[in-house]
């Protein structure tokens, strides 16, 4: 058989350079910087793991024959004498949205190159993420040392909403926690003015994954604690 | 909306910076404000049945939307990177319809195993 004549003049040597060549050469689909391309890739997949979480959740819940716990008494707090349901779980979506808001400034303020004001931002949001972590671990150490719930059991009916509960909260704490981490060191090579000549898009990119994981707690507060 | 056009025009003005007014930052700080306050009271008020799960979805969507078009600038970006994000999790529905039948049917076979 002939050889199929080449369209390429220059053939990279090599069966993994000719791989990469084809691959790579210059070739681009996201007109978008790279690590942004990256990071919604990546959020992507992290939506898979958490769908997967939440699938899960719904499953066991769908198929118990226990009594599901009533999520607005199990989160209730008692504050000056009144059981006020749901009220901790209420705060701390308002505070994880509004770490959002100062986090779409920081972005904003970012590409108008004013340092202090993005960098303030930024910490002024990892400061929200780390509120929301506190106040999820009250809620942890409240159900666990005086509800008792156990990720195989408690005493509010089916075996399986403490570890849904751990697994899916636990999980996206995680992230949270992660978050601050990541935008903290993010503000603070901001405002040693490490990104003045390659440009701010990385505000944007660490932006990309705080909204998101406000995103999936918008899932998380409609689909587990007031389903 | 014509999303393409909207991107190139975004490219001819010095481009891939998405730089939009505070102002419009604020104003959808200010509706997902009022929504999850919305879904808050869907609780609070304690409706039940078909009510509350179409509630509690409708505010969910709109503010994943919200979120997702402006504070994450899906909104102005190309098509090509929409589609390839946006679209993909449509498969998690099919899973979620597999796996909500399955439960069903668990939930049934463990009625008529153990007399609940």
């Amino acid at each position: 058989m002939a050889a199929i004549p080449s369209l390429e003049t220059k053939e990279p040597a090599g069966a993994w350079a000719s791989i990469v060549a084809d691959w790579s050469s210059d070739r681009q689909a996201f007109k978008v910087p790279w690590g942004k391309a990256m990071m919604w890739i990546f959020l992507l997949s992290d939506t898979f793991i958490f769908s997967c979480f939440l699938t899960g959740y719904m499953t066991v819940r769908i198929s118990t024959t226990d009594q599901w716990p009533n999520p607005s008494e199990v989160f209730a707090l008692n504050i000056g004498g009144a059981n006020i349901p749901l009220i901790l779980i209420a705060i701390m979506t308002f505070i994880l949205i509004s770490s959002s808001g100062t986090m779409a400034m920081a972005v904003n303020f970012g590409y108008r190159r004013d340092r202090k004001k993005t960098a303030a931002l930024m910490l002024v949001t990892a400061l929200f993420g780390a509120t929301f972590v506190g106040m999820q671990a009250f809620e942890w150490s409240k159900l666990i040392f005086h509800e008792g719930v156990r990720p195989w059991g408690n005493p509010m009916g089916a075996a399986q909403f403490g570890s849904s509960f751990f697994m899916i909260t636990g999980f996206h704490g995680l992230h949270v926690s992660a978050g601050v981490v990541y935008l903290s060191i993010v503000a603070a090579r901001v405002l040693k003015g490490r990104y003045e000549k390659k440009g701010y898009e990385i505000v944007e990119i660490a932006g990309l994954y705080w909204h998101f994981v406000d995103l999936v707690w918008v899932f998380i507060f409609a689909l587990f604690y007031l389903w | 909306m014509d999303h393409a056009a909207t991107a190139t025009a975004g490219h001819a003005q010095g481009q891939q910076h998405q730089q939009h007014p505070i102002g419009l930052y604020l104003t959808v700080w200010g509706f997902l404000f009022v929504l999850s306050t919305f879904s808050y009271l869907v609780d609070y008020f304690h409706f039940q049945g078909l009510l509350r799960w179409s509630l509690i979805l409708l505010f969910m969507i709109a503010k994943a939307g919200l979120i997702v078009a402006v504070f994450m600038h899906m909104r102005w970006e190309r098509l090509a990177l929409i589609f390839a994000i946006l679209l993909p999790p449509g498969a998690i529905l099919v899973l979620v319809g597999l796996m909500a039948a399955e439960g069903d049917y668990t939930f049934f076979t463990r009625g008529l195993f153990f007399g609940h």
